[in-house]
């Protein structure tokens, strides 16, 4: 049965910083206001939904207890509709849409929401810490090395200069300026409001258009402190080709820290019917894998791989890319190991300059090339992301 | 009761006093334990004990285990035996800590390991204020762990970050920073230690401890659910990946902290002593038992001293050549209160070999380890000249000229012109044979090689070796000076390169064999340093110059002809140095460039010069590195140079820094088990050439499963 995609919205996405519009909102605000939006712009009658599967990389404190089920409730949904809470590390806003995806194919479910919700100033990263980072016999038999090292000994095993994942950052600033200018994310971006019925926040408050070569050049390296620590030692160790490590990553060319929630509304055919919509697009395939945890972001080339291949496809098939921009290392790293033009992927900007709110990147990042597709009128895309401890995966989807 | 003692007084305070029969420390033993605990049971049985004092009789509170009753647990212990063994004084502990009467631990000077975990397992500790009453938990320095509730205790009463820095550095810690971490309750003068024992069981002590109360409970109690515990342990993991990946200890003290803090106390104990017999069954805590501990101290002790011989003492010592090496011999020999001559053809030139002595000392006493009245004395030792004249009255001469065969017969005839007919006379050559170079000598019996390694004043190890004429007296005597300056000897048989610079030379001419294999250099360089080499191959081969290996090829090719076949990195040395220009780092850059103010990186020149290949398995040569030394040093015991392997392991580690977690390059072949390096020598000879091929002795060694120690503890096989 096929799985189809009939809308998406997200939240702008505010600084992750006490400081930021959304660090007053809590968690399962974030993500109530999501969902609300999602029903009241569709008159969904969410009784025709069996499932609402929710992404999140640090599901303890206030994000915890299955967050997507209190936020059914917050929301004022039917209490018929379920709610998970899955865990993907930041691939866990995709994994959400696959899993409804699934549930939908297999003919058990018949409509769902899948998405993701994370808020970095209120549930800071690390809160979820886990054995595979945190406990000494785990840590010692993976090689641990945390993710920004990773991304640094991607760039010294590729040759990548501080110059390479600038320039690449620019880039990222300039399509996201370019993408807000030309009201590319109006068709989803939803505004959340406070207390008192007021926006907060109505644009993706990370970018910095203003960003220039020179400003990204003069950024202090993020992580050779961290390095000192012990990591590069275990990096040489692992990978004994590197002589030393090239630190090239900063602030200004890694994925900012931020907040937000986004939410994916996946169906079957007869649902669209019942409940008068339109599909957007069908949900082709998607795959997840394993790939060498010490350098933990490496996943994107293989799992898109095994993504085409499990939908009968080849790269050639694919008109628009979207990998996550966890750090401009990960994506030159693709780029190259695809061999795909740099304007085939990421086109409305990503991470770098919009922020990655870890958990609902994945559902986020799904939407705005559906939007792109449609905007540019072109058939279909594979969205993947890097994620923790090795991970990734990837989802292909085709307008209909 | 022969090692400890009970009095106890009408005010119903006992004292329990340590005082070892047998030795001159007190010492962690199996009749100790036993006797530990009848006094314990008889202690609390006793309605008219009402608290007892825990002290000693020695100068020390209590030194620790005894190692050799812990590294013979390898060669006799199941993993459950050690747990059950390390279960044993933990429950004596537990037996103090539990017995309902309060127990304050009077330390009177050091408490170190099991000593200290002893002193931890008290209800109060009251420690000497004198500097050299320290305490400390070091067990991680020989590969273990403190397995008597010394993690637990220090975890629960220090906290997790104190407990990982003591732990994994196994440093030791003065009374002002003991009483700071909160690891002993009070510091008072030595005249009041007795006092204050009682007056704080007079003030009416809880005999019942903090983790042992219902309410009890700690941050690490609550695991990963702290972010910050979190992060502790993390940060510290990686820490220890500086050290290499070679030894367990580290890991599992960390894991102890980690998985023993969230456990009720006793299960805690357990799970420590768990992972304590995981590792006191490991080769490597053995290795590194065995080789630092009682093979150094047996060599220091004199173990290669042949017997019957009395004992000598040098008073003067005349130092022939004021180099780097005479004048770091000068130094060493100075500060063990010896008389020096310092000799070199001109007296600038032996100024110059004294003046180092005064900057070493002066550095000393700048950072306060030394007093500048101290270091005069020192320096007032050491007389310079050029006059052979001043060598009269010496005891032993040693010679450090040029090492050239013709300058040192020159140099031994004029000063036995000089000194007396029985004066031992030493040569400090590195890789002349000694039997050749006595033959300028009118008295071979009485010459011998003592080679030392530089910087003197800090390598420790002496390589001692017999010329063919050499008789027994001289090795004792230079033996005996070797003990004077504290300093660890080997003895070995003449041969080229004798023992250490023999092997050394496979290590580093392995380097540029891979090099010429198409491994790219960095693999090269942590492949050496993941087996647990201090410095990668290259980087030693630009430190040492590639002259001096090539020289010795040279050499050997000259004498040897076709019934030698150089390395196979020699085509590559010979093009660094010929071709390319880059011999050395002294030179100006050799495998490595050496910016100015910069680190040192590899030259970007290799990958053009000699290309790569992928598919490297760095696993290999890892390996690789271990077995080409470990395999010549087997061809040294089989040829006789070597007649122990004690010698051989203390020369790897000490000498050259083969890495200690093996042992030394004999006990890596019985840590392997010599089948198994025998198997995986002959497939390594198969892929990368004969150098690698066991010999037919080594072959029938295996083949009759003969190690090269009888067991753990040290003794040797029979060769």
């Amino acid at each position: 049965m096929d799985a189809f995609i009939y809308d998406h919205v997200r939240t702008p996405r505010g600084r992750g910083r006490p400081d930021g519009a959304l660090h007053e909102v809590t968690a399962v605000e974030l993500l109530t206001q999501v969902l609300r939006a999602l029903r009241d712009r569709n008159g969904l009658d969410t009784s025709l939904l069996d499932d609402v599967v929710i992404g999140c990389a640090q599901p303890v404190g206030e994000q915890g207890g299955v967050i997507a089920r209190a936020a059914v409730l917050n929301a004022d949904y039917a209490e018929t509709v379920a709610g998970q809470q899955i865990h993907r590390f930041c691939a866990s806003g995709l994994e959400a849409v696959n899993n409804v995806a699934a549930q939908v194919m297999s003919g058990m479910s018949q409509a769902g929401i899948g998405g993701g919700v994370e808020s970095m100033s209120r549930t800071f990263m690390g809160a979820d810490s886990g054995a595979w980072s945190a406990d000494p016999r785990v840590v010692w038999h993976n090689y641990y090395i945390p993710q920004g090292i990773g991304a640094d000994m991607i760039a010294t095993l590729d040759g990548f200069s501080r110059t390479d994942v600038d320039a690449y950052a620019l880039e990222s600033q300039r399509r996201a300026a370019r993408s807000w200018a030309e009201g590319r994310f109006a068709r989803s971006v939803v505004p959340v409001t406070d207390l008192l019925g007021e926006v907060l926040l109505d644009r993706d408050e990370h970018p910095r258009p203003e960003t220039t070569l020179e400003g990204l050049g003069s950024l202090k390296p993020a992580f050779p402190g961290m390095a000192a620590l012990g990591f590069d030692q275990v990096a040489m160790l692992r990978y004994p080709q590197i002589e030393a490590l090239s630190h090239v990553h900063t602030g200004g060319n890694s994925s900012g820290i931020v907040d937000g929630s986004g939410a994916v509304l996946v169906g079957s055919k007869s649902f669209g019917e019942r409940a008068g919509l339109k599909p957007r697009a069908r949900i082709r395939g998607f795959a997840s894998i394993g790939s060498e945890p010490s350098i933990m972001l490496t996943a994107p080339a293989a799992v898109s791989a095994k993504a085409l291949r499990n939908c009968g496809m080849e790269k050639g098939d694919i008109d628009l890319f979207e990998l996550n921009e966890a750090f401009a290392s990960v994506v030159l790293r693709y780029i190259r190991a695809l061999d795909i033009p740099h304007d085939r992927i990421n086109v409305c900007g990503g991470a770098i300059a919009l922020g990655h709110p870890l958990g609902a990147t994945g559902a986020m990042i799904l939407g705005t090339v559906l939007d792109e597709l449609e905007r540019s009128d072109r058939e279909t895309a594979l969205v993947t992301l890097c994620a923790g401890n090795g991970l990734g995966t990837a989802t292909i989807i085709e307008r209909v | 009761m022969r090692h400890v003692s009970i009095t106890k007084g009408a005010d119903g305070i006992a004292t329990l006093t340590l005082d070892n029969a047998d030795e001159s420390v007190n010492l962690v033993t199996q009749p100790w334990l036993a006797e530990m605990d009848a006094a314990i049971a008889d202690l609390s049985a006793d309605a008219g004990v009402t608290g007892v004092v825990l002290t000693s009789a020695k100068k020390g509170f209590m030194a620790g285990a005894d190692l050799k009753l812990l590294v013979d647990g390898f060669d006799s212990m199941t993993r459950r035996q050690a747990y059950d063994f390390s279960q044993r004084a933990t429950a004596m502990h537990r037996a103090i800590e539990k017995s309902g009467k309060p127990w304050v631990a009077a330390l009177n000077g050091l408490a170190l390991g099991g000593g200290f975990e002893l002193a931890l397992a008290c209800h109060y500790r009251i420690l000497v204020d004198d500097p050299k009453a320290v305490v400390g938990l070091p067990e991680v320095n020989v590969g273990l762990l403190p397995g008597s509730g010394g993690t637990q205790r220090l975890l629960r009463l220090a906290g997790a970050r104190t407990a990982i820095d003591l732990l994994l550095s196994g440093r030791t810690v003065r009374p002002e920073e003991a009483l700071k971490l909160r690891i002993v309750d009070e510091v008072v003068p030595a005249a009041e230690l007795t006092d204050a024992a009682r007056s704080w069981l007079q003030s009416g002590p809880d005999p019942v401890r903090v983790w042992d109360r219902k309410a009890y409970t700690s941050v690490e109690a609550r695991g990963l659910l702290i972010p910050e515990t979190a992060v502790l342990f993390t940060t510290a993991a990686a820490g220890v990946a500086k050290g290499g990946r070679n030894s367990p200890a580290a890991i599992a003290i960390l894991s102890c902290l980690f998985e023993g803090g969230q456990l009720p106390f006793d299960r805690a104990l357990s799970v420590e002593s768990k992972y304590f017999a995981r590792l006191l069954t490991d080769p490597v805590a053995r290795n590194i038992i065995r080789t630092s501990f009682l093979s150094k101290q047996a060599a220091e002790r004199g173990f290669r001293r042949p017997a019957g011989i009395a004992p000598s003492r040098v008073t003067k010592v005349g130092i022939l050549g004021a180099g780097m090496m005479g004048a770091g011999i000068a130094l060493v020999s100075a500060q063990a209160g010896i008389a020096v001559v310092l000799l070199d053809r001109t007296p600038e030139l032996a100024e110059k070999g004294k003046a180092y002595s005064a900057r070493v000392l002066g550095k000393e006493v700048e950072k306060g380890r030394r007093s500048a009245a101290d270091a005069e004395t020192i320096l007032s030792r050491i007389q310079p000249t050029a006059d052979f004249a001043d060598l009269a009255g010496v005891d032993l001469v040693v010679e450090a000229v040029f090492e050239d065969t013709s300058v040192k017969a020159d140099t031994t005839a004029r000063a036995e012109v000089v000194i007396p007919p029985g004066t031992l006379f030493a040569s400090n050559t590195s890789t002349l044979p000694i039997t050749q170079l006595a033959e300028a000598s009118a008295r071979p019996d009485r010459f011998i090689g003592l080679h030392f390694f530089s910087p003197v004043e800090r390598m420790g190890l002496v390589e001692v070796i017999m010329g063919s004429k050499t008789s027994a007296q001289t090795l004792a005597q230079a033996l005996d000076y070797v003990a004077q300056l504290r300093k660890t000897p080997i003895v070995v048989n003449d041969s080229r390169g004798f023992y250490t610079s023999r092997v050394f030379q496979t290590f580093i001419h392995e380097g540029a064999s891979m090099l010429a294999e198409g491994v790219p250099p960095a693999v090269i360089e942590n492949a050496a340093r993941a087996a647990g080499m201090p410095v990668g191959a290259l980087a030693l081969l630009d430190e040492v110059t590639l002259d001096l290996p090539l020289k010795i090829v040279d050499q050997t090719i000259a004498e040897e002809g076709d019934r030698y076949t150089p390395p196979p990195g020699v085509p590559v040395l010979r093009r660094m140095r010929d071709e390319l220009g880059r011999s050395s780092r002294k030179a100006g850059g050799g495998f490595y460039e050496y910016p100015a103010g910069g680190r040192k990186h590899l030259w970007p020149g290799l990958s053009q010069h000699f290309p790569s290949r992928p598919d490297i398995d760095a696993e290999r040569l890892t390996r690789r590195f271990l077995y080409i030394q470990a395999i010549e040093t087997a061809r040294c015991l089989e040829e006789g140079v070597l007649t122990t392997p004690q010698d051989a392991d203390l020369g790897a580690v000490y000498g050259w820094g083969f890495p200690l977690w093996t042992g030394g390059t004999l006990s890596y072949i019985d840590t392997v088990g010599i089948e198994e390096f025998v198997a995986e020598a002959d497939r390594l000879a198969q892929a990368h050439g004969p150098r690698y091929a066991p010999s037919a002795w080594l072959r029938a060694r295996a083949v009759a499963g003969r190690p090269f120690y009888e067991k753990a503890g040290g003794t040797p096989c029979a060769a």
